[in-house]
């Protein structure tokens, strides 16, 4: 059976929304962190796919997913760095028990 | 025939790594779990046909990211133990939500009409894209490579000690 | 001059609003507007009379309302009765004013005595020049106002505020079956026109039994205005009040209305069938004459016994009236009118040196208030009836006609003139000769401003008198007369005789009091009974108070009672279901009117309380939600 455009959308749908329970459940903010890079990669499966089976004399989606994947390395990077600042001042990394700023 | 076994098991190897990326309670096997599933995205960016994308995948997700995530792991002490609750409470209603985004998108993406393309692929896939990134998107490589850029020094003074 | 009269009540009633207004601004604070007045109006009633007395008469009137088809009409008229009362009320009221600038000196409300007497003079001569009952009738009650304003002068004293009100409350049941008698003279001949009212009576359309009750009725009004038994019991009690009120309202004036009345009325008495309306009158007199002289007696308080002296000899004008001697009874109005004033003045000269009325606590005055003494001797005569003085002249005319017509009231009016005699001769003795008997009492004799009217009165007590002797053909007689009540010629034998009766009178006081031949306590011992009924004044005030005053308070109690519970009753409770209601309102306003302010206020704040725990501040719950919203849109998006 032929591989289609669809199964690798459906691959990369599920493998999205494994990485949106991961973003929504999770209390450590590394493990956030997992969640949105599974998401990043979902995406980039979707473009990858679309570039091959809509518009395979292109490039676009190609180019996309390799600014996405630098781009997610920039947030990665930025937001562990973040992950640290906050530990070192309110000794945690458990989302929920961050709550300074809550009313 | 070939491509579509090939196709499950990369599948696999991406999704059951995901669940357990996003289920476990140790931290450290979370991260680690991370790695078989880059390894299997990037096969199937090889599936089909995107070969630097694949290369460029290993080198910074499965390489940088991973080891950059357990590094702020072992730096931070919440990786400590299989004692500490790991979930929020917020577990049977983004359950829910996932499976019904999932079940939704599938139902769009399953009733589309997709279109075929007509073209064929470039022979050389990394000197095609080589070319795109300094002619038609010159704009975004450069202002990724800025990107870049600030989010190295931004990382590295926010993640600074303060003395 | 005479369509010019109406003026005369006009002046003083100028006065009076002159001085309620001016007060103590006014000239002599009021006393020179009283007596400029009162003077003005006597010179205008001297005008007049002599205007009468050639001739003269005037009639006028003009409709002043219309009831039930009925022209309603006021007016005055001038002529020899209203000529000769402007006379009696202008003169007496002046000397009485003048005398008052002595005898008020001093006191607190003194311009407020003037305006009130002026306000009285003004009314009285209202009361006279009327020529119809209406303006009649207002004068009367306006002088029965001012007797209870003068009355309660010193209101502060219990007794004399308590006099004010029985004197105008006594008055007001004479004056109510006056009205009535109005009221049926003018339903049986639509006029209350005087003339109108004559004319109907002899014509035959008002007349029988209809017309005596009409003319009692109204002679209801005189008995109460003249002290008449049974409404005598006012005047003693009224005087409480000042002297020279007693002089004008209560001896010479206000009382002598009641005998106006009569006179001014008399077709009305004359045309009943057989005079019976006259008998009453006569009978009515009679009666009073006696008994108040017995009383006069064995009074103490010299202001009592004049008081009681005054009652006797309205009596004795009404006795004269009711025998057909017209002219008598009006004659001796007028020479009582002197007399009566001059007595009260010189008691009132008594009374303001000795400062007490009681005369047994005095004594030999005569020396010390010389003029006073000699003034008050003129006067106990002209009372007692002794010639030439002026009582004589008209008590002998009544009694010769008393004589002529009904033997039973001669000999009460002979016994009443003893009596008379009697009593103002004891006073005399007591209060002017022997010695001082009170030993705190300083006399002296009074001012001139007092002492000159009472000489001027005396003057009038020895002449006036002689305007009805007969050697010139009795003048007053010609003048003041009614066609079929001609008096009975002059006869000297009665006339001795009469003099007899008075002289005796007086040699017994004298006898009693002043030799001590016969001893006053013998005497009282010897009438036992009568003397106690005659000082308790034959318990008429004590029938009043049991049969009158107290089912009248009963009455007032019960009907308070009423007011109080059924009345009130309903009222509050009316007031209490209105706060019952408002309670109610209450309640409503409480639960809910604001029950739903408070409902709303609580729907927001319990909704905010609810709607803040969206604010987690936490991203993972935004973002489910934001998951949920997208699985939401695309729900949508799929089922379109």
């Amino acid at each position: 059976m032929h591989v289609g455009l669809t199964h690798y959308l459906a691959v990369s749908t599920m493998l999205f929304c494994i990485g949106l329970y991961g973003v929504l459940t999770r209390r450590n903010a590394v493990a956030i962190l997992m969640g949105i890079e599974l998401m990043l990669n979902a995406s980039n499966i979707n473009l990858v796919a679309f570039n091959r089976y809509v518009a395979p004399g292109a490039v676009g989606g190609q180019t996309f997913a390799l600014v996405i994947i630098t781009l997610a390395a920039c947030e990665a990077a930025v937001g562990l760095a973040l992950v640290m600042a906050a530990y070192r001042s309110l000794e945690t990394i458990h989302v929920d028990e961050i709550n300074v700023m809550k009313w | 025939m070939g491509e579509l076994a090939a196709f499950i098991i990369l599948s696999c190897v991406t999704l059951i790594p995901a669940v357990v990326v996003v289920t476990s309670g140790n931290i450290v096997r979370s991260a680690l779990s991370l790695v078989p599933t880059f390894l299997g995205v990037t096969g199937l960016y090889i599936l089909l046909h995107a070969e630097f994308v694949a290369g460029i995948q290993i080198l910074i997700y499965a390489g940088a990211i991973t080891v950059l995530l357990l590094f702020v792991i072992m730096l931070t002490a919440g990786g400590t133990g299989t004692r500490i609750r790991q979930v929020n409470e917020q577990v049977p209603l983004g359950a829910m939500a996932a499976v019904w985004l999932g079940f939704l998108i599938l139902l769009v993406i399953f009733r589309t009409p997709w279109q075929s393309a007509a073209t064929a692929a470039p022979q050389y896939n990394i000197a095609s894209v080589g070319t795109a990134f300094l002619t038609d998107y010159v704009l975004i490589f450069e202002v990724t490579s800025l990107v870049l850029l600030v989010s190295l020094i931004g990382a590295i003074i926010i993640a600074r000690r303060e003395e | 001059m005479l369509p010019y009269a109406w003026i005369i009540p006009v002046l003083p009633f100028i006065g009076f609003w002159w001085i309620i207004f001016a007060g103590r601004r006014a000239p002599g604070q009021g006393a020179y507007v009283a007596i400029g007045a009162m003077i003005g109006a006597a010179v205008l009633s001297v005008a007049a009379f002599i205007e009468v007395l050639r001739g003269a008469r005037y009639d006028t009137s003009l409709v002043w309302a219309t009831v039930l088809n009925r022209p309603l009409e006021v007016g005055f008229q001038v002529d020899p009765l209203t000529s000769v009362m402007l006379l009696i009320v202008t003169v007496v009221g002046s000397l009485i004013f003048v005398y008052s600038i002595g005898y008020m000196q001093g006191d607190p409300r003194y311009p407020r005595f003037f305006a009130y007497m002026s306000l009285f003079a003004s009314s009285m001569l209202l009361l006279v020049l009327s020529n119809n009952f209406l303006s009649l009738y207002a004068g009367w009650e306006l002088v029965g106002l001012c007797s209870y304003l003068l009355i309660g002068f010193w209101f502060e004293r219990p007794a004399a505020a308590r006099a004010s009100m029985k004197a105008f409350v006594t008055t007001r049941v004479g004056d109510f079956f006056m009205f009535l008698g109005i009221l049926l003279i003018f339903v049986q001949l639509g006029t209350l026109n005087f003339d109108g009212i004559f004319a109907g009576v002899e014509t035959g359309r008002f007349a029988g039994g209809l017309l005596t009750l009409a003319a009692v009725l109204v002679f209801g009004g005189a008995v109460g205005k003249s002290a008449q038994v049974p409404l005598h019991v006012w005047l003693p009690d009224a005087m409480e009040g000042p002297t020279p009120v007693s002089a004008l309202i209560h001896a010479a004036t206000m009382v002598a209305a009641g005998v106006y009345l009569v006179a001014r009325t008399y077709p009305l008495f004359f045309g009943t069938p057989g005079h019976e309306a006259l008998t009453v009158v006569a009978y009515i007199g009679g009666i009073t004459a006696i008994m108040a002289a017995t009383i006069g007696v064995v009074q103490d308080d010299i202001k009592r016994v004049m008081a009681y002296s005054t009652i006797s000899q309205l009596g004795y004008m009404m006795m004269g009236l009711g025998v057909l001697g017209f002219t008598a009874g009006v004659f001796h109005l007028m020479t009582h009118a002197f007399f009566k004033a001059l007595l009260f003045l010189a008691a009132g000269s008594v009374i303001h040196a000795m400062h007490t009325n009681d005369i047994k606590q005095m004594g030999g005055l005569g020396k010390i208030m010389p003029y006073t003494y000699v003034t008050t001797v003129i006067g106990g005569l002209a009372l007692a009836g002794i010639p030439p003085f002026a009582g004589f002249w008209s008590k002998d005319e009544i009694l010769l006609e008393a004589y002529h017509h009904d033997q039973v009231l001669f000999a009460l009016g002979a016994a009443g003139a003893f009596l008379t005699a009697f009593y103002v001769f004891r006073m005399i003795i007591y209060t002017f000769t022997g010695t001082l008997r009170s030993h705190n009492a300083h006399p002296h004799e009074s001012p001139r401003v007092m002492t000159v009217p009472l000489m001027i009165l005396a003057f009038f007590s020895t002449v006036i008198g002689l305007v009805g002797a007969p050697w010139w053909d009795n003048p007053f007689h010609h003048f003041v007369r009614f066609e079929g009540a001609e008096g009975a010629a002059f006869d000297l034998a009665f006339a001795l005789r009469s003099t007899g009766i008075a002289a005796l009178g007086v040699l017994s006081a004298l006898v009693v009091y002043h030799w001590r031949l016969v001893s006053a306590a013998s005497l009282r011992s010897a009438f036992g009974p009568l003397y106690t009924a005659v000082v308790h004044k034959y318990y008429w005030d004590e029938l009043y108070q049991f049969a009158v005053i107290r089912p009248v308070v009963w009455a007032a109690r019960q009907l308070r009672t009423f007011d109080v519970y059924v009345i009130d009753g309903v009222v509050n409770a009316i007031g209490a279901g209105f706060v019952g209601l408002a309670r109610l309102y209450r309640v409503f306003d409480l639960y809910v009117v604001d029950g739903l302010v408070n409902v709303v206020a609580w729907t927001a704040k319990t909704t905010g309380g609810v709607l803040r725990y969206v604010q987690t501040g936490r991203p993972q719950n935004y973002l489910l939600v934001i998951a949920l919203g997208v699985i939401a849109l695309v729900v949508v998006g799929v089922i379109r």
